[in-house]
């Protein structure tokens, strides 16, 4: 049997005190987004862009709250300039983004981001943490949270296409 | 005749008591400080057009205080999306003001959206928030946003497009961060949590 990764993330978030979670939706993100808008201790804000959620995770954190993004790997691209507001600062951010461009990609469009995810975030000082396996998932999200809220550090969790799963737009439109 | 910015900062700050505020990069950072640098301030030296979402975040985070984020036309122009965003989450404890001189400032004072008629309080309100004014000489229904009405509220202030001494908060993020969460938090802002 497959582990139910978005519900063991669920349960990281929640473990941590996550109260914040911001998200631009995937398909591949699908059932953690929806397990978060259901649990009555966390506020999932739906954001119009990915940068919007470095602005969120900095005021929530002065607020005293913490905050996880999720996203595409497509949206990694529209956060190089202000994830230097989270070097400076060094902002607890916790980021666990969905592969695309991988294997089973089925759009040309989404290959140039995917291929270059990886070293875009550690070209601006965050940490990268590939989980390759459905029964890895969880282990990194943890790993992620715990140096994000306890040492201020900046970290992204890869989760890889072949964990989603997704190899067409139809299994994409029908999920 | 418009309103000088530093006067209008300065009277919406006077008396803030325990108003949280963020700035957006450039002249708004230069004017909250210019009117008293405050631990609950939180100036913003770059990350152009996350004001508004710093705002929102903070907000979240603090629903018994007012949040208050003063930044320019040109940084409120770069994140549009996030009034829609801060639409969709009502925050009652929030107001966004942008002093408006329809030019960016710190590059040449060349002309901005707003200068050709791009009216960001039809934006907010558009966008769903509660109320939304563009002010040109009175202040203080600017003030009766910030600190009473219930929001999310937004307020445009029409500026002269003067240049003026800047006036420099800390530049050291980190600094920045800590005595703003230790202002908010007191001394368990710096204490690690239980270990899940």
């Amino acid at each position: 049997m497959q582990p139910d990764w978005p519900a063991e993330i669920h349960r990281e978030l929640t473990a941590f005190g996550v109260r914040v979670v911001g998200y631009v939706p995937d398909a591949g993100h699908k059932r953690l987004i929806e397990l978060c808008q259901a649990d009555r201790n966390m506020r999932a804000v739906v954001l119009t862009t990915e940068e919007e959620g470095i602005g969120l995770v900095a005021g929530a954190w002065l607020g005293g709250e913490k905050t996880v993004l999720l996203m595409q790997s497509s949206g990694v691209g529209n956060l190089v300039n202000v994830l230097g507001m989270v070097k400076v600062c060094r902002f607890p951010l916790v980021m666990i983004i969905t592969m695309r461009g991988e294997q089973g990609e089925f759009n040309p469009w989404q290959v140039p981001m995917g291929q270059t995810t990886a070293r875009v975030l550690e070209t601006m000082g965050v940490a990268v943490r590939q989980a390759g396996e459905p029964g890895t998932v969880a282990a990194h999200v943890h790993a992620a949270l715990r140096i994000a809220f306890e040492a201020q550090g900046a970290e992204a969790v890869l989760i890889a296409q072949r964990v989603i799963g997704i190899k067409s737009f139809q299994e994409q439109t029908d999920q | 005749m418009k309103l000088h910015r530093r006067d209008v900062v300065n009277e919406l700050l006077r008396d803030r008591k325990d108003l949280l505020v963020v700035a957006g990069l450039g002249s708004t950072t230069w004017d909250i400080t210019a009117a008293g640098d405050s631990p609950l301030s939180f100036p913003t030296w770059g990350a152009m057009g996350q004001a508004a979402m710093i705002g929102l975040g903070m907000a979240l985070a603090q629903p018994k205080r007012r949040v208050l984020v003063v930044t320019g036309d040109g940084e409120m122009l770069m994140g549009l999306g996030s009034l829609a965003t801060i639409g969709v989450q009502q925050p009652a404890n929030l107001t966004v003001v942008v002093i408006d001189n329809e030019r960016y400032g710190e590059t040449g004072m060349q002309r901005t959206h707003t200068a050709f008629g791009v009216d960001l309080a039809g934006v907010a309100t558009a966008c769903k928030f509660k109320h939304a004014i563009t002010a040109t000489a009175d202040v203080e229904a600017v003030r009766e946003l910030v600190y009473r009405t219930p929001g999310p509220n937004f307020a445009a202030v029409k500026v002269l497009d003067e240049k003026l001494p800047l006036v420099l908060p800390p530049n050291d993020g980190v600094l920045l961060k800590t005595r703003f969460r230790r202002a908010v938090l007191g001394d368990s802002a710096d204490v690690l949590p239980e270990k899940p």
